[in-house]
């Protein structure tokens, strides 16, 4: 996915070139991929008293075929694409918008406003589940004032605790704190566009408008890509703030099961339920699988056809 | 009028003001949205237990205002080490993170070899499964090494979990950098580590401030690896430290907003020297 | 930014050759016990293991807790790569018993400490077969209901003995006043489970009868007992709180606390979260029983145990301290620094806690049993105790039947267990 257009003129052994990629390679290496790999390979055998069999697709076949399991995946990966196309399109376009209003020329304390509206995605999900419980709580009554108070009383709910809006309910808040992410990416990109280009088309009399469309927006579609396949990665491992505030059994009823929340069970157990590292190890690698054919799906069809600038 | 010169620059027609009032109109919003939730955790850090579920939207009062959460999180936790270690870690594995980050991704973006496809996809493989996974093996090898509860242990990992992410977002961004530049400087006879060092890596400061960022931010909020890797009392990190004020049945809320405000100190002031970074790429971009 | 890379690798040398140092000091001779019991941090430091150093000033210990949600899944991490403490709390039943098969836990048998337990305290910690041994037992945890006595007197309440009394006082509290009636969220799934299901089923399903009925196949869960007792669940929705489907656990807490709501149902546990929180008077009744002069059950559940890491160096120490935690002074300072925990040994231990005392008295006039899906039941896929979260609590919110319930886990439990199939 990182292919290089560039070439360069051969020379006798390339030292510079592992000097450069050595070190983190080798960290990379024996601290992500072993692992990594010595636990997918886990997948492919089964544990019984203490003995580890090699059964080969068994487990997978199980996962997608045995009620059991399956169910509970169909759901997790059902409820993880909503959970997707939420923040596609949510977060992106509200970052995208933010980086581009941050970088108007000119602008006063735009450091001020791109510190403070990153502010969440700095912050730990403990602080994040606790004060959005409380703020949506039926109990202690934040959301609910709120809303009488703009005369939209009637449509308070207790969103978080029912099955039909429980999901969509964390996922703003995900977007709520992540919505720094896209903004940061796309700023520094938008950061990078000489201003004579700019000025080039003012001069030219195009409006603000065309200006963004004509000269801007193709300029950051490659960070716009990006991000979208950061979000894509990232949702499909989202764990953290469906754990933290609903826990492992993602309820009511696993309407905010995620793929992230379902491996988690199966790989280091819950409660009652033993962890089963084969198991685990199945659903791990399913979920690079789905992970890795989303992402080549995207380079295929889209990445391709964009066309990189360089300034 | 003077509050709006403020968010004005000075000789501002009609047209653009309003435009300009727009544009801080909805910064202004968002910002709310953003701040409102925050305000709240931090307001409640000065308020007793009754104080916060009382009514959590209220300003602390002469009744409801207590600093016992800061005084038990200073008592009985060792905040000042906690900090001073998630800060070595976050530091030294972001500072790694992102220069192994960029010259990987100077090596793999600029030069044409044989395994450049494999390592390229090892890399990104890493973005796409959770390490968090690898737990066992993990442990197992820093057992092996004897480094469990060393702060190196976590640097390791952390380099480990943050170079895809970094090398995938600085490979989008060499491939913005002229070639002019690098050819003409080849031209010219220079090494191949001066063309990195003088040339390519002052170019990449943005997009390095940008990987900091994100690097950072899960290191600092890890609570799994400390918890595996490091939990002994001298190399717990804040995120860890405060663990101990959340119970099996009772949460010390109070401990816990107070240690998790004290902790976002840190992190902003990290952010802060960051994202200083991104402005100066600003005018190092005009000038070149 | 250059700068401090370029500054990075030496300081990087210096800053590991210091963390390596500190990570050599670690290794010493001291004890380190793994639990999940973070709230008992100052309770081990300040009580426990003084008391424990006076007659053993030898032996450290140093007591570290791991997060409740995420102590079954570091342990096992760490007991696989083998970083874990030398002595390890167990949970009850399946969970240490398959700790013990892969060989993580040291065998007790023979653990002078054990002679003090019946074998009804030591069932949770033993092989199938009742053979060997793996955890000294702990503590063990009481289910009832705990009530605010104000409120009680307020609305002149008595406290009820059957279901019809029990239905009545909530009618009255929610017609007559604007406290909760009964206290309870089902958020976070467990409480519907634990508190709800496991509180009140006992008197339906007859306790230890209606348990071992279930685990030797004789009984079923679409039996009327558990239908039944899914039913009484069902009745609790209209005098839960506003938006209960979204009160977390920690919410019921502090709506009690705070004196909004009159009745909570409880673990006893809850009795020293309540000392310290409430400023009113509590008190405690077991779950109502279906008729006056039915006898009452009552769920006393074997919840803590200690046990050894087999990997232990320093196995001996540990057996002298498990020795000491089965004594009467071990028992009596536990059970009064943590009221609501009761010592599961057959020393006569002086409680001062009025609420625990309330609690304990229990035993005397009720059958005790245990949860019944923690015995041998949630080994299979899908998971028993699993399930009861999700149907207890669905059946609470109204989106499934008690009925639906019982088949629903009737059938999880057919698809793997042998004497139900």
């Amino acid at each position: 996915m990182m292919f290089s257009k560039r070439t360069k003129e051969h020379k006798p052994f390339p030292w510079h070139l592992w000097v450069f990629l050595g070190p983190g390679l080798l960290i990379y290496l024996t601290f992500s991929v072993y692992p990594l790999l010595d636990t997918l390979i886990l997948s492919l055998y089964e544990e019984q008293a203490g003995q580890s069999e090699f059964v080969g697709l068994k487990n997978f076949i199980t996962l997608v075929t045995d009620e059991n399991w399956s169910s509970a995946f169909w759901n997790a990966l059902s409820n993880n694409l909503q959970f997707f196309a939420f923040h596609m399109l949510l977060q992106n376009p509200i970052g995208l918008l933010l980086a581009v209003l941050l970088s108007s020329p000119k602008l006063r304390l735009a450091s001020s406003y791109r510190t403070l509206i990153f502010m969440p995605t700095m912050l730990s999900v403990v602080i994040i589940g606790f004060v959005w419980q409380l703020i949506l709580s039926p109990i202690w009554g934040i959301s609910e004032e709120f809303l009488y108070s703009i005369g939209l009383g009637q449509y308070f709910d207790a969103w978080l605790g029912k099955e039909g809006s429980a999901l969509v309910t964390l996922s703003f808040i995900s977007v709520w704190q992540f919505v720094g992410i896209p903004m940061m990416l796309i700023y520094a990109t938008l950061l990078n566009i000489p201003d004579d280009i700019i000025d080039a088309s003012t001069v030219d009399g195009a409006s603000p408008m065309q200006t963004f469309f004509h000269i801007k927006l193709p300029l950051i579609l490659p960070t716009i890509a990006m991000v979208s396949i950061l979000t894509f990665v990232a949702n499909f491992n989202a764990f953290e703030l469906i754990y933290a505030v609903k826990g492992a059994l993602a309820g009511p009823n696993f309407s905010t099961d995620l793929l992230g929340t379902f491996f988690y069970r199966t790989f280091f157990g819950f409660q009652l339920q033993q962890g089963s590292s084969t198991m685990g190890a199945a659903v791990a690698t399913l979920m690079f699988l789905i992970i890795l054919v989303g992402v080549m799906l995207f380079l295929f069809f889209i990445q391709r056809r964009i066309q990189r600038f360089q300034f | 009028m003077k509050l709006m010169q403020v968010f004005l620059p000075k000789n501002t027609s009609a047209g653009q003001m309003s435009k300009s009032v727009t544009i801080h109109g909805i910064l202004l919003a968002y910002t709310v949205i953003a701040l409102f939730p925050i305000l709240i955790v931090i307001m409640n850090a000065f308020k007793d237990r009754k104080g916060i579920f009382r009514d959590p939207l209220a300003l602390p009062t002469s009744e409801t205002f207590s600093l016992v959460g800061f005084e038990q999180v200073l008592l009985r936790s060792d905040f000042g080490l906690f900090a001073w270690n998630s800060l070595l870690v976050t530091v030294l594995a972001v500072g790694l993170v992102i220069l192994l980050g960029a010259m990987a991704a100077w090596a793999l973006t600029e030069y044409r070899f044989r395994m450049n496809l494999l390592i390229t996809f090892l890399f990104a493989m890493g973005i796409m499964i959770p390490i968090r996974l690898g737990t066992v093996s993990i442990l197992r090898l820093i057992v092996e090494l004897n480094l469990v509860n060393t702060l190196t242990s976590l640097v390791l990992v952390y380099i480990a979990q943050g170079l895809p992410l970094a090398v995938y977002i600085l490979s989008e961004f060499v491939r913005t950098i002229p070639k002019e530049l690098v050819e003409a400087a080849r031209c010219d006879a220079v090494s191949e580590y001066r063309i990195f060092f003088s040339i390519i890596l002052p170019l990449l400061k943005p997009a390095m401030a940008t990987v900091a960022v994100f690097t950072m931010i899960p290191i600092w909020n890890d609570l799994w690896f400390p918890l595996i890797l490091a939990p002994s009392e001298e190399t717990r990190t804040i995120t860890l430290g405060v663990q101990q004020f959340v119970g099996q049945y009772v949460t010390n809320w109070t401990s816990v907003l107070a240690a998790l405000t004290m902790a976002i100190v840190p992190v902003l002031i990290l952010y802060t020297i960051f994202s200083r970074q991104l402005i100066r790429g600003l005018t190092s971009g005009a000038v070149k | 930014m250059r700068k401090v890379c370029s500054a990075l690798p030496s300081y990087k040398l210096a800053c590991f050759a210091t963390l390596l140092l500190a990570g050599m000091a670690q290794a010493s001779d001291t004890l380190y016990v793994e639990s999940w019991r973070t709230d008992d941090a100052n309770i081990w430091s300040d009580t426990i293991i003084p008391a424990f150093n006076k007659h053993h000033p030898d032996i450290k210990i140093q007591f570290s807790p791991t997060p409740p949600t995420d102590y079954n899944s570091a342990l096992q991490a760490k007991l696989q790569a083998g970083s874990a403490g030398d002595i390890i709390t167990c949970r009850p039943f399946d969970a240490s018993l398959q700790l013990f098969d892969s060989g993580y836990l040291e065998k007790l048998n023979g653990l002078k400490g054990l002679e003090d337990f019946s074998d009804v305290a030591k069932s949770a910690w033993v092989t199938d077969d009742g053979r060997e041994q793996f955890c000294l037992p702990m503590a063990s945890v009481i289910h009832g209901f705990i009530y605010n006595k104000e409120i009680f007197e307020e609305l002149n309440l008595t406290v009820p003995k059957t279901q019809d009394e029990f239905f009545k006082v909530l009618a009255k509290i929610k017609s007559e006043s604007r406290y909760t009636p009964l206290d309870m969220g089902t958020a976070d799934q467990w409480e519907a489970a634990t508190m709800g299901f496991q509180n009140i089923g006992p008197n339906y399903w007859k306790g230890e009868a209606g348990r071992k009925g279930l685990i030797d196949g004789t009984a079923k869960l679409t039996d009327q007992a558990y239908v039944d007792t899914w039913k009484e669940l069902a009745k609790w929705k209209p005098y839960l709180g506003r938006g209960f489907e979204a009160q977390k656990y920690s919410d019921s807490q502090n709506l009690f606390t705070l004196g909004r709501a009159a009745i909570y149902p409880a673990g006893s546990w809850d009795i020293q979260t309540f000392n310290n929180q409430a400023d009113f008077e509590f008190g405690a009744f077991p779950p109502p029983v279906l008729k006056q002069g039915d006898t009452c059950y009552i769920s006393d559940h074997t919840d803590i145990g200690m046990g050894i890491n087999a990997a232990s160096k320093h196995k001996e120490a540990a057996k002298i301290f498990l020795n000491w935690m089965a004594s009467a002074e071990f028992g009596e300072l536990f059970a009064n620094a943590v009221p609501g925990f009761f010592p599961l040994s057959n020393h006569s231990v002086a409680i001062k806690d009025p609420a625990a005392q309330t609690f304990i008295s229990w035993r005397q006039q009720c059958e005790s049993t245990i949860r019944n899906s923690y015995q041998i039941l949630s080994r299979g896929t899908p998971n028993l105790e699993n399930q009861l979260w999700n149907v207890s609590a669905q059946v609470i919110n109204g989106t499934m039947t008690p009925e639906q319930a019982a088949t629903e886990t009737q059938q999880g439990l057919e698809q793997w267990y042998g004497p139900q199939q």
